[in-house]
């Protein structure tokens, strides 16, 4: 415990309420990430996780709450590409990629965005001179077995590998806050398993990562914490071994399924 | 297809003196196709210019303006004030035009790229639109309205009249002693047609350009990367501002006098039409869709039933007389029919336009040349094994 107390928050959610319409996406959620943590948020479809997410990088304004990043309040009108030069890059749930560009392109692009702001007017510097940042996208493409495919269209790509590449091009901005929205959806196996060996080597790095995830195998390889979400509201929360056992988590959430 | 590749220094140099080459030998290989007359090659020229400087926004960035024909006003009014107030000269008449048009884009630009898609479109038509109306009627001073706007021989011409330089006859647009009519003005035209082409071709090969198509792509994702569009979408917008500008400018150097129908909407649908026809987004396209519509416009506008009644001489007199009746409604005052036949054709079948027809032409020709390629060498080789059959059979009996 000690050693957590010492951790710095790097992401603080405090009060957060967000209601449409008449429903209640999200009560009072209050949640700390801690730097270096894979933080993993579960529950059940419709509990309000990706809203939640979206509140982090400024695609939904909660109705009432705080969200601070390293002492910066988000929701004081902060707009998504000021966000993300903060330091805060997101997977989507649908892959959120350029799909009449190339996969090089596509982890380029990202890496654009970390180097030189959200705007830069250099309409006579030619790619030719941007050799840094093609091999450096290069050895990531290579990391995540991509590397021959890389004059393709991303459009291309099946739906787990556009997913695997928008991974890569979130990893090229390095982040100081990753966000997955369940990152391995739609992968086959041997996918899923590569991506979690790469999210695993990431987090030796020390990202701070939260992540969605329906699979359990995924979330108990990889989170530190869990926050189980129902309902619009935060039940649980522990390390993974706590809320494995949680009566109120299995109730919820996890069913009679066995873990 | 991808629009932004990051090619080698001598590719692009190689480009640009072919494309440079093409352009400064059009009065030659323009007289094969009949259009080898200055008129018709200096509106290759200038819209040409204004295609590319309209792909630039239209092409990368996928927003469809209606409005940049003002530009072209402008440009053009620019330019006769210049040579009314200043000088005859070019220079400054280019200068001032592409300043002011890029000024104007810059105000309506920041205007309408607050909305996207067909909002957008419908903003930049309105203020076409209102440009138009105001350059006739409370503009009048400044446009001289109806009439149109023309240079006069006892304008004040200060930079001119300081020299001791004077005009005889009507004064005309010049560079450094040069008069811009008829070949001086196409190779003036010409000149800054393959300026406009380099930098087109600049911005398609840099992290700029690879930016705007990325915000055509998927504006989402480059939001939530750390992007700010608008900054990106403006300087796209100013910069085919400008082109529009400079093409305006052209018209009236070559031709120095400035009317308010050059900023009509139709002006303005023309490149839309001129971009798409020859290929959205691709670097030769533009100009070639320009040079298409310039070309019909001047051919089958000037085409009437004396001239069909000859093409169709060789054919009986009854079938003659039924073709003539069936093409006529196509040429003359017509020619706009046979443009939208194209346009249509063009749309359906290759909506690429005319440059992604040459690259499936191109395709299905290697692929042809692979093939026989292919049964050439299979022949070849049966051939060999049945020589070489033979020859064991010729031994075998000789033993």
């Amino acid at each position: 415990m000690t050693d957590q107390q010492q951790r710095k928050v790097v992401l603080s959610i405090s009060g957060v309420n967000k209601t449409f319409g008449g429903l209640q996406a999200l009560t009072d959620i209050n949640l700390k990430i801690e730097e270096g943590m894979t933080h993993a948020i579960i529950g059940p479809n419709g509990a309000g996780k990706s809203t939640l997410l979206n509140t982090c990088i400024g695609r939904i304004t909660p109705d009432s709450g705080h969200i601070q990043f390293e002492g910066k309040d988000l929701v004081a009108g902060f707009t998504p590409h000021a966000i993300n030069q903060l330091g805060i890059s997101r997977v989507f749930q649908t892959p959120e990629i350029f799909p009449e560009l190339s996969i090089l392109y596509n982890v380029m692009i990202p890496a654009f965005a970390r180097r030189d702001g959200s705007f830069k007017f250099n309409p006579f510097r030619s790619l030719r001179k941007e050799k840094e940042i093609e091999d450096e996208a290069m050895s990531l493409l290579e990391d995540f077995g991509m590397a021959d495919e890389r004059h393709h269209h991303a459009g291309s790509l099946a739906r787990g590998n556009k997913r695997r590449l928008e991974l890569a091009m979130c990893l090229i901005q390095h982040p100081k806050l990753l966000l997955l929205d369940e990152p391995t959806a739609g992968m086959a196996r041997h996918d899923t398993n590569r991506t979690i060996e790469l999210l695993k080597k990431i987090k030796l790095r020390g990202m701070t990562k939260v992540i969605i995830e329906h699979d359990m195998h995924v979330v108990f390889s990889l989170a530190d914490r869990i926050s189980v979400l129902a309902q619009g509201a935060i039940i649980a929360e522990g390390a993974p071994n706590e809320i494995k056992g949680h009566p109120k988590v299995r109730e919820a959430y996890l069913g009679s399924a066995v873990l | 297809m991808q629009t932004i590749i990051a090619s080698t220094r001598t590719k692009d140099m190689a480009l640009t003196a072919l494309f440079a080459v093409i352009v400064v030998t059009a009065p030659i290989w323009g007289k094969l196709i009949g259009a080898g007359y200055p008129d018709l090659l200096q509106k290759f020229a200038i819209f040409g210019l204004f295609a590319i400087g309209y792909n630039i926004l239209f092409g990368l960035t996928g927003y469809l303006s209606f409005g940049h024909a003002a530009f072209l006003g402008i440009g053009s009014y620019t330019t006769v004030w210049s040579f009314k107030l200043l000088t005859m000269n070019a220079i400054p008449a280019v200068f001032f035009s592409v300043l002011l048009a890029g000024i104007f884009a810059a105000a309506i630009g920041f205007l309408s790229l607050r909305r996207s898609g067909i909002y957008f479109s419908i903003l930049t038509l309105a203020f076409a639109q209102m440009a138009y109306n105001l350059a006739y009627s409370v503009l009048t001073p400044i446009t001289n309205g109806e009439t149109g706007l023309r240079v006069l021989r006892d304008d004040p011409r200060v930079i001119d009249a300081a020299l001791g330089i004077q005009s005889e006859g009507s004064p005309l647009g010049d560079f450094f002693g040069l008069t811009l009519t008829g070949y001086n003005g196409f190779y003036f035209c010409a000149l800054m047609l393959i300026l406009g082409f380099y930098v087109s071709l600049k911005i398609f090969r840099s992290p700029f350009g690879m930016k705007l198509v990325a915000i055509k792509a998927n504006q989402t994702r480059m939001e939530y990367t750390g992007f700010n569009p608008r900054p990106y979408l403006l300087s796209a917008f100013v910069i085919s501002g400008m082109y529009a500008g400079l093409a305006g400018s052209l018209m009236a150097l070559v031709d120095p006098l400035a009317g308010a129908e050059r900023m009509q909407w139709t002006a303005s649908g023309e490149v839309v039409l001129m971009t798409i026809l020859g290929g959205v987004g691709t670097l030769f396209g533009p100009i070639l869709g320009a040079a298409i519509i310039k070309y019909f416009e001047n051919i089958f506008s000037a085409f009437n039933e004396q001239v069909l009644h000859r093409i169709f001489e060789f054919l009986p007199d009854w079938l003659a007389d039924i073709m003539v009746l069936l093409t006529n409604p196509f040429v003359g005052e017509g020619w706009h029919l046979t443009l939208g036949a194209l346009f249509m054709v063009v749309i359906i079948f290759v909506p690429g336009g005319v440059i992604e027809g040459f690259r499936r032409l191109a395709r299905w020709s290697t692929r042809f040349d692979a093939e026989a390629a292919e049964r050439r060498k299979a022949e070849a080789e049966e051939k060999a094994k049945a020589r070489a059959a033979r020859q064991a059979a010729d031994e075998g009996g000789a033993k």
